[in-house]
């Protein structure tokens, strides 16, 4: 059972894990609010992306879309082939100066795979989603921004718990949903701030902890580079530099489905970007299930013989990371479950906006209220 | 125990009811988002609920 101590302890964990990373935590929440939305945000700038063709139409070969893109930008290599999951019948393309080039100088171009002709050429790097997007992820910080995320959401995390610890003492007393509204505006905003607090807490430590695992993409990207995609590629290790065409898109594909029919397609990395070897085209299929359409496989298929030298599981790590990703982003249960993920956003605002306001209001009062709960404790144990 | 589950006994079942509604949607769509939807409305609404009891009556 909580001791005077104990709570002590408590409260200082709630006071500092909370103190730092507050700042970091609104800023999170209100960029997060419209990144929930951003489909819907960013379809309000965008030409209608219906595409309609005939039942038996035939997307155009693989090898043409990557030409088409190629003419588009020319003097650029195409990096990857991605399927629209969202618009089935467009695909993504993005190109950068090399296989291995830096990902702010890619380009990007969207063809319809019906028609073979460019649908469109988003510029995601630009404009008011984007600069949500990277003050959420990484502050324009790069992979130390994501760490000092990471961080936060831990310390958040901590938080939360050392919450909890201290939701039960002050509890003690009163029954579940009690605000004292009479007594002072602290009092009350103190049992708001434990009401707002407890009824969130599954949804803010699930989005808390899925937050850190996606901060810490680039470190399962690279512990799977030298794991995984090391050993699948180990064959090749001396094999020298790919030269001359690329064998072909379209037939590594065909080869990819024969393997493994049930399968879709999901992207291929070419030969020498961060998702591939050298030597190889980089299949990705997922299945078709809502939770299995998350785990991606990976085949390798020689890029200049056009064989399929390999297909592996991906290891738990990156699965638990593309599952995070859905319990992070709230867009995996329509409309409905979107608006849910933005108000308990809202109610993270107030639970930060309150424990702020409690913090400034509390430094006579928190000895008082320390007095009275060990008041408690001592009736409770005498009697 | 039983001031134990005075305590926790709201917060344990919120926490629970809370945690099928985000694992539901992951697992299947159409009624199983449904299901998400209802679930992981309940902890808002007995929030509202509280704040709006409390809060009205100390105004009158």
């Amino acid at each position: 059972m909580a001791t005077i101590k104990s709570v002590k302890r408590w409260f200082w964990w709630h006071k500092w894990t909370s103190l730092i990373c507050t700042a970091f935590l609104l800023l999170l929440c209100l960029t997060g609010l419209p990144l929930i939305f951003h489909e819907e945000i960013e379809e309000l700038s965008e030409t209608k992306k219906e595409i309609s063709h005939a039942a038996d139409a035939n997307p155009v070969p693989l090898d043409q879309m990557a030409a088409t893109a190629v003419k588009h930008f020319p003097g650029k290599v195409v990096k990857l082939v991605v399927w629209d999951k969202e618009h089935p019948g467009l695909v993504n393309i993005t190109l950068g100066d090399s296989p291995s080039s830096h990902y702010k100088t890619d380009k990007y171009v969207v063809i319809n795979s019906y028609t073979g002709k460019v649908a469109d050429t988003p510029a995601p790097q630009e404009g008011f989603m984007y600069i949500m997007l990277r003050l959420h992820v990484d502050l324009f910080a790069g992979i130390p921004g994501k760490l000092l995320m990471a961080l936060m959401g831990f310390l958040f995390v901590i938080a939360i718990i050392s919450g909890i610890m201290l939701y039960g003492p002050i509890m003690k007393k009163f029954d579940f949903g009690m605000i004292r509204t009479e007594k002072s505006k602290r009092l009350k905003w103190l049992d708001m701030h434990n009401l707002l607090g407890i009824v969130t807490l599954t949804w803010a430590t699930v989005v808390g902890l899925t937050g850190i695992i996606n901060a810490l993409a680039d470190v399962m990207l690279y512990a799977w580079q030298q794991g995984q995609l090391t050993e699948m590629t180990a064959p090749y290790k001396n094999a020298k530099p790919l030269t001359g065409t690329l064998s072909s898109l379209d037939e590594a594909l065909n080869i990819v489905q024969q393997k493994v029919p049930e399968m879709q397609p999901y992207f291929i990395a070419y030969p020498g970007t961060i998702y591939s070897s050298k030597h190889h085209y980089a299949v990705f299929v997922r299945g078709t299930t809502p939770l299995t359409e998350r785990l991606l496989k990976p085949v390798l298929v020689d890029a200049k013989t056009g064989e399929l030298t390999d297909m592996r599981e991906m290891p738990f790590f990156v699965n638990a990371y593309f599952i995070s990703q859905p319990l992070h982003f709230g867009d995996y249960g329509g409309m409905p479950l979107k608006v849910i993920w933005a108000i308990f956003d809202i109610a993270t605002i107030v639970v930060l906006g309150s424990g702020l306001y409690l913090w400034f209001a509390r430094s006579k009062s928190s000895r008082e209220q320390i007095a009275r709960m060990e008041a408690n404790y001592n009736l409770t144990v005498t009697v | 125990m039983k001031n134990f589950l005075h305590i926790w006994l709201a917060p344990i079942v919120l926490a629970v009811i809370t945690a099928i509604g985000l694992l539901s949607a992951l697992t299947g769509d159409n009624l199983w988002d449904v299901l998400s939807w209802i679930t992981l409305a309940a902890p808002l609404l007995v929030g509202t609920y509280f704040l709006n009891k409390h809060l009205r009556v100390a105004k009158k």
